[in-house]
């Protein structure tokens, strides 16, 4: 077991974990942020990305060890003090952008650096952005209608 | 899809993590980004039993110009490499390299060692005659990408051996790079199907020397087309004189054939990529 500290969505954790946890599953079953998802589990679909250091990354691929003294954000961390969604959930969701909305928290947290900038993007912008994001219900359109209508609100 | 259970070390010194290599050699693995460490050992196809993270190591990290080279550590991440590497050639082709997350993790010196024959790092440092640095307690040696790369996922590294950085001649004037992917239209994601890395140094009148073409996806390592670059040096940089090069690249390789794409396809895709990446070299 090796002690490490962790700060997730603002909250510092000090945890004892075995060294082949991974990421992911240390957010969703020591944590219960059972927001990030586990698609693969070998880096292809997406679906586990949250932002480690404000930077995409595969939670799958990234063992829980090397994110000692990382800050780490996930899907939980985008609601809303009032509970709310946030500008991008709610588009994604007036847009259709999401289905069985298994890819979605990978995909939302993909997408959230690239508005950061406050700048308008343009669809093939986003289309790289979520480039290694995989989605199986509605393709991808209606996704970037949504986040280009986010980036311009 | 879990990995095996493995000791995991974090030295913080090179000495350190080099003395870890010594005593745990064949049993331990180097982790750096994980990109492609991390999946093998999900799936089990690798189970070391011990893991070396060598990005806790400061003196490991950085981007150096050491002289009339660019030196990168072990521990540069790939979308450092990309904004700040200053290697024109490394920067284009990082942007076919997975996906931004992949990147954000991924190391420059990682996909070297692991040596995968479609990855574009690899094919990269053999154009612009770039070196490997091993390090062990036996002392460091160095090697040019020529003699590195030996097979698919074998290099010369050996078992107690770190590749500490890789060092790339700074100042190639021209340079392209260019692949294809399985899945069209997307720039980035996949490995290719092929790929040419190429550079290029006109002289005063126009010639063409140092002329440098590397091909990717097309053999068990990276490969170079000597014989095109040679039918390049000190020629002008006509169509007619991209064409015979571009064919004399295809005629070289023998490519292996997969589900993606047979082997006389993967030969055509040289020829086509190869003249592509000519022609922006003399644009």
């Amino acid at each position: 077991m090796t002690t490490i500290s962790i700060e997730v969505n603002g909250t510092v954790h000090e945890l004892d974990v075995a060294s082949r946890l991974l990421l992911a599953d240390l957010l969703r079953d020591r944590l219960g942020l059972t927001g990030t998802k586990i698609g693969c589990a070998m880096g292809a679909c997406g679906a586990c990305t949250v932002l480690v250091d404000d930077a995409p990354v595969r939670a799958c691929l990234m063992f829980a060890v090397q994110a000692s003294g990382c800050s780490v954000r996930t899907v939980e961390d985008l609601v809303q003090d009032d509970g709310d969604l946030d500008p991008l959930q709610r588009a994604l969701r007036e847009h259709h952008g999401l289905q069985c909305g298994y890819c979605t928290p990978g995909m939302l947290m993909a997408i959230v650096p690239l508005l950061e900038s406050g700048r308008p993007l343009e669809p093939d912008a986003v289309r790289e952005g979520i480039a290694g994001n995989l989605c199986r219900c509605t393709g991808y359109d209606t996704i970037v209608d949504a986040v280009v209508e986010a980036s311009r609100a | 899809m879990k990995p095996s259970a493995f000791e995991y070390l974090a030295p913080e010194t090179c000495e350190q993590a080099l003395g870890a290599l010594a005593e745990h050699g064949d049993d331990a693995a180097v982790l750096a980004g994980g990109q492609s460490l991390i999946p093998m050992m999900n799936l089990r196809i690798a189970a070391p039993r011990v893991l070396i993270d060598v990005m806790r190591t400061p003196e490991l990290r950085g981007i150096r110009n050491e002289g009339d080279r660019i030196e990168l550590g072990a521990g540069v991440r790939m979308a450092q490499a990309e904004q700040q590497s200053r290697v024109p050639l490394l920067q284009s082709a990082l942007r076919h390299v997975g996906h931004p997350a992949i990147r954000n993790c991924g190391t420059v010196c990682g996909s070297v060692a692991h040596a995968d024959p479609a990855a574009e790092v690899p094919a990269v440092l053999l154009a612009l005659d770039g070196e490997v640095v091993l390090g062990s307690v036996r002392g460091e040696r160095v090697l040019a990408a020529d003699e590195f790369f030996r097979s698919y996922y074998t290099t010369a590294r050996e078992p107690d051996e770190l590749v500490i950085a890789v060092r790339i001649p700074a100042g190639t004037p021209r340079v392209a790079f260019h692949e294809v992917t399985p899945r069209l239209g997307g720039s980035t994601g996949e490995f290719a199907t092929a790929g040419v890395a190429a550079a290029a140094e006109p002289d005063d009148g126009g010639r063409w020397r140092r002329v440098r073409i590397a091909l990717l996806g097309v053999a068990d390592r990276p490969v170079r087309a000597r014989e095109a670059e040679a039918l390049l040096t000190g020629a002008e940089p006509t169509a007619d004189a991209f064409a015979a090069a571009a064919e004399s690249a295809a005629a070289a390789v023998d490519p292996p054939s997969d589900i993606h794409a047979g082997s006389e396809y993967r030969r055509r895709l040289v020829s086509v990529l190869t003249a592509r990446a000519l022609a922006e070299l003399a644009a």
